[in-house]
């Protein structure tokens, strides 16, 4: 049991098309990633480990230590845009909102060209802003911003990323990876 | 000629015709780049959600019509969805309808003229989507006929 598999990527992809999921979704593992894949913002949340209550509330402060567990483990977020209910951009300010997900990098996708969107999701922290139909050169970008998050985690749990598919560890980060396919 | 080369021919020949009278576009031909041997019916897979969403839209736009005063807001939105999916899938000619049909819900113009504007889009997306189906359906028999056949 000792092989330690090269580890994947594991990118959330949320969009309200079906046909543009299983888009996503393709040039996703395409380029090697592991994907899942949900069909709303609230479920994103859900995916994430971010609880009813918690979605509903304004950002409350944490009083315990360990409280900001996520459920799974998720490198990357790309979102489109327009969506009911939830939008990207609504998702996009949650997550940065949030004490456990507001490192996670986000992309936005958008079918339309609207400056003043992209400037806005950007200023909100979105990492890049795809105009659909996404290709896979735009999904190449995605690369540096996921090493990036590696990069910006402590050599033990660089170790754990190696090691994604093994055992758990008891870092609070990665408490409960199991590789849920949502569709 | 055999059989396997004359499949193959019509199929590139098919596929050629669809690009140059616009019916389809480079998107398509990523679609084809995106297909491999562990998702061998990826194409096929798509376009047919493509027709099942196709055919809400175009329901759901005809009903929106239908009322006694219509939500061109609402017919919009359905028109931005096929706008999009058509995008997605490459079908160039359905997509530029719907990108005609918008200017003119965005016109919010409650002319009768303008109400008939809306009917011949839709008429004019009607036609377009039934054209495509036609022509990808056509392109995907000889596919399979050419796989059944050893290809």
């Amino acid at each position: 049991m000792g092989m330690a598999a090269e580890a994947q990527f594991h990118v959330l992809a949320v969009d309200d098309s079906h046909l543009d999921r299983k888009l996503i979704e393709m040039l996703l593992k395409t380029s090697s990633y592991h994907v899942t894949a949900v069909d709303s913002g609230t479920k994103a949340l859900e995916f994430l480990g971010v609880h009813e209550d918690e979605q509903n509330q304004a950002n409350t402060p944490s009083v315990f230590p360990n409280d900001h567990h996520q459920d799974v483990d998720v490198n990357l977020i790309i979102t489109d845009y327009c969506m009911p209910g939830m939008t990207g951009y609504d998702l996009l300010r949650k997550i940065k909102e949030s004490k456990s997900l507001k490192d996670i990098p986000v992309v936005i996708m958008s079918s339309d060209n609207i400056p003043s969107r992209i400037n806005r999701c950007l200023e909100e922290g979105a990492e890049e802003f795809f105009l659909k139909p996404v290709q896979l050169s735009d999904v190449s970008k995605l690369r540096p911003h996921l090493l990036k998050g590696i990069a910006k985690e402590s050599q033990p749990n660089i170790d754990n990323i190696k090691a994604m598919e093994e055992s758990h560890s008891p870092d609070r980060t990665r408490t409960n990876y199991n590789g849920l396919e949502v569709a | 000629m055999d059989a396997m080369s004359q499949l193959r021919r019509q199929l590139h020949e098919h596929t050629a015709y669809l690009r140059k009278e616009g019916f389809l576009d480079d998107q398509f031909e990523q679609l084809q780049k995106l297909q491999d041997e562990n998702s061998p019916d990826f194409v096929v897979e798509v376009v047919s959600i493509f027709f099942e969403d196709s055919e809400k839209l175009l329901n759901n736009m005809a009903r929106a019509l239908e009322q006694k005063i219509v939500d061109f807001k609402q017919v919009d939105a359905h028109v931005h969805q096929f706008k999009g999916s058509s995008a997605s899938i490459g079908a160039m000619r359905v997509k530029n309808v719907c990108i005609e049909f918008r200017n003119y819900c965005e016109a919010q113009n409650v002319e009768e003229l303008f109400g008939c504007r809306c009917f011949r889009c839709i008429q004019k997306l009607q036609y377009e989507y039934a054209l495509l189906k036609n022509q990808l359906e056509y392109l995907f028999r000889v596919e399979q006929q050419i796989r059944a056949a050893g290809g």
